[in-house]
């Protein structure tokens, strides 16, 4: 990254990037890193987070979170995700490197930025022996800039996480899921410019996890920022505007989605008969495509350069029904497996 | 590393409201949680208990025999309040001061609010500050519940007349209340020391038993300690050393100077503790 300004100064630069972007018309991804710090919700420089235990669990990375945006922050488990998060927060001190969230720098600016941030960080925690509405209540007490009108307030928190029903119920009660639900209502106490969510669906049912997901996309269309964590790559895949995926405490990618996904690595589907299946991989083989793989009438294989028409066009040439054909973009495990050449899911 | 906060001059005017704010809000919750609420019962009992037995047993020579302030209780419901504060003072005060002052940070680690609660945010010095102040609250309460339940029951048992000092002398009632009164009032500030020391040991731990159990500890080594003569030199600077001093607020003139080393020594105590524990939580990694 060539930014060596510091956000701590964001008033400075009111033409944020303006020289470095403006000779291209649309700025690739990696210009996202070009930007300066007041045009990103989340920025870290060179951020490390030595244990005493002597284990490096985030290991100087540059994280970038444009405002506005999306950001997958994916990692298996152990990867140094809660850790970031926790640096981003005020909660640990970092061993080195420096972070800012909405330009300000973190720590040092932790009583001016952190309530226009709502966090949910490591799962919900309250006091079991309150209602879930008390502990709202509580929580927001303690909020020295809380925004009148606190019962309303709190009332629409708990709504917008269908916990309404349940507001009244001691937390020990609370299920997983209605306590993730409540963890979700205590960052949306008042409006955000930005939202750190980590592992937001942990035990949540599928129908819980869409909403979430709906939840997401609602805040980001208002103009919130958000920063969701998750080790479940799919989960999250489809909402997230940006990526930045973590491995053992490194940022081995960051960008936008869309761009990170959708060069080389396209597959095409095809499905025939079951007569003409051998004669279909023999076409595709013929025609350049690699990697392709018969499973009974259904075929897949790397597209490379070719273009699925040309495809279809060679398959019905050689008589060979074609029930269906698609062209898939690579999933974001694809692409985290074929740059660390390891499965998602191991952890140190 | 400080990932505390720095006061920051926007942040300064609003730094009262947010104390007043924030001690509202943990009154309720330390008032109003169940287990502080029976461990107010609990001492509320002491009195009631002593009450009754000595009322029981009142004509006997066992009963006019009791040691110190006991033996006088039959004879005036005023020395209940002392007799009941003396029964507490070695274990059972430091134990539910140990149990609410321990849980003030490490119960919040525990359960995780603790990292709710720094990105609301609450600036971590005033938390630390609203904890030890609820904490010192608690205990106050705590001095104050078997003070005037000792009062009620002595009343309505024992009748309250004249007071009688340590000294022979007589007083009257209304004096004598307002002498037991004070008995109360230094008991209580002599908790504040070892309130602090549990509010320590809760920032050390995120286990609020060992805080507590800690706390208790403290109590009882420091009153061993200065059971021994040995240790006669170390003695002034003990927690509990001065515990005992309230009995001068039951002679014929009571001396401010007399009563200054015990408010001294726990001034120190709260004041070493205090700073340890707040250069401990604003800089501490909160990974619970
Ligand atoms: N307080 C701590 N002391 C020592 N090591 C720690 C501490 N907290 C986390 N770690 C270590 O740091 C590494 C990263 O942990 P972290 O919680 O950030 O992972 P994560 O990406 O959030 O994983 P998950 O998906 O399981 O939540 C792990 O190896 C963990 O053991
Ligand atoms: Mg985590």
């Amino acid at each position: 990254m060539t930014d060596t300004r510091t956000a701590a100064s964001p008033a400075a630069s009111p033409t944020p990037g303006g020289a470095a972007g403006s000779p291209r018309a649309t700025p690739a991804p990696e210009e996202i890193a070009d930007q300066a710090g007041a045009e990103l919700a989340v920025r870290t420089k060179a951020l490390t987070k030595r244990f005493r235990s002597g284990q490096v669990a985030v290991n100087g990375i540059d994280l970038q979170v444009p405002r506005g945006a999306v950001y997958g922050f994916l990692g298996p488990n152990g990867s140094g995700k809660t850790t970031t998060i926790r640096m981003l927060l005020g909660l640990i001190g970092p061993s080195s490197g420096q972070a800012w969230l909405l330009g300000r720098p973190m720590p040092a600016a932790g009583t001016d930025v952190l309530p226009r941030v709502g966090a949910l960080i490591e799962g919900p925690a309250f006091h079991p022996w309150l209602s879930g509405r008390a502990n709202l209540v509580r929580l927001d007490a303690c909020d020295a800039t809380a925004p009148p009108d606190r019962k309303g307030r709190i009332d629409e928190a708990l709504e917008r996480v269908g916990l309404g029903a349940a507001a009244h119920k001691k937390y020990r009660q609370y299920s997983l899921g209605m306590k993730q639900r409540l963890g979700l209502a205590a960052a949306l106490l008042r409006p955000r410019e930005l939202l750190v969510l980590d592992e937001p669906t942990n035990g949540l049912d599928p129908q819980g996890t869409r909403e979430v997901r709906r939840l997401v996309g609602e805040l980001a269309e208002a103009g919130t920022t958000v920063l969701v964590s998750s080790h479940l790559l799919a989960e999250i895949e489809n909402v997230c505007t940006h990526v930045g995926i973590m491995s053992t405490g490194r940022l081995v990618l960051q960008g936008e989605r869309t761009s990170l996904t959708s060069q080389s690595d396209r597959q095409l589907w095809v499905r025939t008969d079951a007569e003409h299946a051998a004669g279909a991989a023999q076409v595709l083989t013929t025609l350049g495509l690699t990697e392709v793989v018969t499973d009974g009438t259904e075929l897949q294989a790397l597209l490379g350069e070719i273009s699925p028409a040309d495809v279809t066009r060679a398959l019905v040439t050689a008589g060979i029904p074609v029930l269906g054909l698609a062209e898939r973009a690579p999933t974001l495990e694809d692409v985290f497996v074929r740059l660390t050449g390891e499965g998602f899911d191991v952890a140190r | 590393m400080s990932p505390a906060e720095t006061a920051t001059p926007t942040t300064a005017p609003r730094t009262g409201g947010g104390v007043r704010h924030l001690l509202g809000s943990e009154l309720r919750l330390v008032f109003g949680r169940r287990r502080n609420v029976v461990l107010l019962l609990g001492l509320a009992a002491v009195p009631i208990l002593l009450g009754v037995v000595i009322f029981i047993t009142q004509d006997t020579v066992v009963g006019s025999q009791g040691p110190g302030f006991i033996g006088r209780v039959a004879g005036n419901g005023l020395f209940l309040v002392v007799a009941a504060l003396f029964t507490c003072l070695p274990f059972l005060l430091p134990l539910t001061i140990g149990i609410v002052s321990g849980d003030a940070i490490a119960g919040e680690a525990a359960t995780g609010t603790l990292r709710s609660l720094i990105t609301v945010p609450v600036p971590r010095t005033r938390l630390l500050l609203v904890k030890a102040i609820v904490a010192l609250c608690f205990a106050a309460a705590a001095v104050l519940t078997i003070a005037i339940v000792g009062l009620i029951t002595g009343w309505v048992l024992f009748g309250i007349s004249d007071l009688v000092l340590l000294s022979g002398d007589t007083i009257t009632a209304g004096a004598g209340l307002f002498r037991v009164l004070g008995v109360a009032a230094y008991v209580a500030m002599s908790m504040s020391g070892l309130v602090m020391v549990g509010v320590l040991l809760s920032t050390l731990t995120e286990t609020p038993v060992a805080a507590m159990a800690g706390t208790v500890t403290v109590a009882v080594v420091s009153a061993v300690l200065d059971s021994l003569p040995q240790l006669s030199a170390i003695h002034p600077g003990l927690l509990t050393h001065y515990w005992i001093d309230f009995a001068e607020f039951l002679r014929l003139e009571v001396d401010p100077a007399a009563l200054a080393p015990g408010l001294l020594v726990q001034a120190a105590w709260v004041l070493l503790a205090g700073t340890i524990a707040w250069s401990r939580f604003t800089t501490a990694d909160i990974s619970s």
